[in-house]
């Protein structure tokens, strides 16, 4: 935490099954959350190895406020991406920083590999790896009630696990967090597998953290309580939540469909967030210490049997995944979106890479570029019965196809051809938003190739009535990508970017007793981001070599064509940036 | 009359822990929940509904327990629950055994027990109105 002159690191080797705790004063310039860990991950990544080689680091840190003040609820994972081959990052909600927080530890640094499947159960007062070799190929939802039942803590813990997927390797495999969050991108689920780990349970202790200043703490965590539960600030979350952009991005011309061969879809009304809220909306539920309570659960049933047998499934959702199951693929309705995701989550699939995979094989089905020899069935956009067998075959990743496919777009295309119209960018399925010039530069340049590291499709949809500037485009994804690493250090959700601006950032901290200057932040941001930069160039990646599959640059996005040509040099000027950026901390670089 | 603090509405609620935050901000000056006297729980994951544990404001004779303290630390308060008063208190943990809601605790490295004091700061940051402090019948 912030007003502690170290960050507490717990280091676990399951090769030797060995545990260790390190107080790292150093680390304070780092602030906590993604600052901690891409240091953590600059220094213990094997830039000579594999992504799934054992000795590869799996990082977790909580932010310097951690589940303390109103929506800082957000953990970040660190890791080598076995799905892009370079930086992996991931944040999730649910309870874990909660959880961490309050067991005392501001990181963990996981490497080796345990013997046997395992899961780790992590308290204030012990750290265990037990045997789970009785989960094995247990769906990622079901493995999470096992666990509660033989684990005590009830209430005060989290659980994060994977599906089957996860255990074969699949480089789309997420990591699901306390059933409705998950670490989803860039194949997390994977590296859990590659270290033969099931699931970490971690249990909030017994030990007690004083309040520094109890005036000054209680008034600034009212102010915020107030500014996130009475102000529209957060109210789009909130209400229909993220899904309100199934219309809204329709209507610009940037929803996703058929494998993006249309930025329109004719059933969006259909998918809509209004027909979730009618048909499906059971209840919302929060992150520990988010008053909001965005995460939405759908609900569905599918009959089983004769005799009104029927089953039923809670499912959260949120735009990316209704895209990615829904317009992308033609399936028009919210009982088969909702369907298809509680199938992924209990395979554990990363919905937004699932939706692309699906895409890709049904048009390179319709094209002849795959043939039945490989699906094994025919495909039609829109069929959500083969859907559900097609995710199957890829979480069994029997034959060679679906393991393929299973591995994502870049390699599924690489050997069966297609990918022309194979959505990736740097080898990461395509967030669901082709707004232009800004998303796709953000998407080449980001540094987790994700909407979310600078935010370009918002800033194609706020510049949309002006001039095109490439300077100012890039000037501000540029300093969005940079500025963003001090909320992700804080770790604030993403969805209270309104409220936690640098100077509300800086009152959190002063709320805690620790007292810092807008020019700290901002050069704490740059030093974050060149550590980013650094690991990223030490596994190869250049974001001038990065190949824009035509499909994303033939399909207009909001109905204005893009030139090929504009990309590249849009991403060279970011590129330029970088580099001048990486110069400035060259100081910082740990040697080999 | 005074109030005392209930969860009728706890259906409602959507886990976000405010009400113990503030608990234990508010009482012990602590950043951590376990010194929260409300704790808001789910049985079977968060498939299943939230409940919460908490002083239920016992009104008859004499709660559960302050019946059992031998020090008299604990005695009852007027309108439901118990007052503490600490120099009272030798830490004997009887109040905890006897409490049949389970809604008192101790933790770790600290004498006396964690216990509701009806204050009622939980309800004002309760984003849905789950907890509210009503005047108590007989429970």
């Amino acid at each position: 935490m912030i007003n502690e002159n170290f960050i507490k690191v717990l280091y676990i080797d399951l090769t030797n099954k060995k545990v260790k705790i390190d107080m790292r004063e150093d680390l304070r310039k780092y602030l906590g959350g993604v600052g901690v860990a891409t240091r953590l991950l600059e220094e213990n990544m094997r830039a000579d190895k594999e992504p799934l080689d054992p000795e590869q680091p799996i990082i977790f840190a909580i932010g310097a406020v951690s589940s303390v003040l109103p929506v800082m609820t957000k953990t970040v994972a660190m890791f080598i991406s076995p799905l892009t081959g370079e930086l992996g990052e991931s944040y999730a909600g649910g309870r874990l920083a909660y959880t961490l927080f309050n067991a005392g530890f501001d990181a963990v640094v996981i490497t080796g590999k345990a013997q046997k499947l395992s899961y780790i159960v992590i308290t204030d007062t012990n750290v265990e790896i037990k045997d789970a070799r009785s989960f094995a190929g247990i769906g990622a939802e079901s493995v999470g009630q096992f666990i509660r039942t033989v684990e005590g803590g009830s209430g005060k813990r989290s659980i994060i696990r994977i599906g089957p997927a996860g255990e074969k390797m699949s480089k789309i495999a997420n990591v699901n967090v306390d059933t409705y969050r998950h670490f989803g991108r860039l194949g997390l689920g994977a590296c859990f597998g590659s270290k033969n780990l099931k699931a970490i349970q971690v249990t909030a202790g017994d030990s007690t953290r004083p309040v520094p200043d109890l005036k000054k703490y209680f008034a600034t965590y009212r102010e915020l309580y107030d500014k996130v539960t009475n102000t529209t600030l957060m109210s789009k979350y909130h209400d229909l939540g993220t899904s309100i952009n199934v219309k809204v991005l329709n209507k610009i011309g940037a929803l996703p469909t058929r494998n993006l061969q249309q930025t329109e879809y004719e059933h969006v009304e259909e998918i809509s967030g209004e027909m979730f809220a009618e048909k499906n909306l059971v209840r919302k539920v929060a992150c520990v210490g988010c008053p909001i309570g965005c995460i939405h659960i759908g609900q569905v049933r599918r009959q089983f049997a004769e005799g009104y047998d029927y089953e039923s499934f809670n499912v959260s959702y949120d735009y990316e995944l209704i895209s990615a199951f829904g317009s992308l693929i033609g399936i028009d309705n919210t009982d088969d979106i909702l369907e298809l995701i509680s199938e992924a989550e209990e395979i554990g699939f990363d919905v937004i890479s699932g939706g692309c995979c699906l895409a890709w094989a049904t048009e390179a089905y319709l094209r002849g570029v795959i043939t039945d020899a490989e699906t094994q069935m025919p495909l039609k956009f829109g069929d959500k019965d083969t859907y559900v067998k097609v995710l199957r075959k890829m979480g069994e990743a029997k034959t060679d196809f679906y393991r393929s496919l299973a591995n994502g777009v870049s390699e599924v295309t690489e050997k069966y051809g297609g990918a022309d119209f194979g959505l990736q960018i740097a080898r990461n399925e395509m967030p669901q938003y082709h707004t232009g010039y800004g998303s796709i530069v953000g998407y080449v340049c980001g540094a987790r190739h994700s909407h979310l590291d600078n935010g370009g499709y918002s800033l194609d949809q706020k510049f949309k009535d002006q001039e095109f500037n490439k300077d100012v485009l890039i000037d501000n994804i540029f300093k969005e990508e940079v500025n963003r690493n001090i909320i992700n250090s804080a770790i604030a959700c993403l969805f209270a970017r309104s409220v936690y601006d640098n100077a509300t950032i800086l009152k959190a901290f002063a709320a805690l007793g620790v007292e810092m200057t807008e020019a700290e932040l901002a050069e704490t941001a740059e030093r974050i981001y060149a550590s980013k930069l650094r690991i990223k160039r030490r596994l190869g990646f250049n974001e001038c070599d990065v190949v824009v599959p035509k499909r994303i640059l033939e399909t207009e996005g909001m109905k204005r064509k893009i030139d090929p040509e504009i990309v590249k040099e849009l991403v060279l000027m970011f590129y330029n940036k970088n580099q001048q950026l990486m110069e400035k901390y060259k100081e910082e670089e740990i040697k080999a | 009359m005074a109030k005392h603090l209930r969860s009728n509405a706890i259906n409602k609620c959507i886990g976000c822990f405010s009400c113990q935050r503030v608990c234990a901000t508010a009482n012990h000056q602590s950043l951590s929940d376990n010194m929260a006297a409300i704790k808001i729980r789910t049985l079977g994951g968060l498939n299943s509904s939230y409940f919460a544990t908490h002083c239920r404001g016992c009104n008859n004779d004499t709660p559960a327990c302050a019946e059992v303290c031998p020090t008299d630390a604990l005695t009852k308060r007027e309108g439901g629950g118990v007052k503490l008063n600490k120099s009272h208190c030798i830490g004997c943990r009887k109040c905890e055994e006897a409490c049949f809601a389970k809604a008192i605790h101790f933790v770790r490295n600290y004498k006396y027990p964690i216990v509701c004091n009806q204050c009622g700061l939980c309800t004002k940051f309760c984003p849905h109105n789950c907890l509210s402090m009503e005047e108590g019948e007989d429970d």
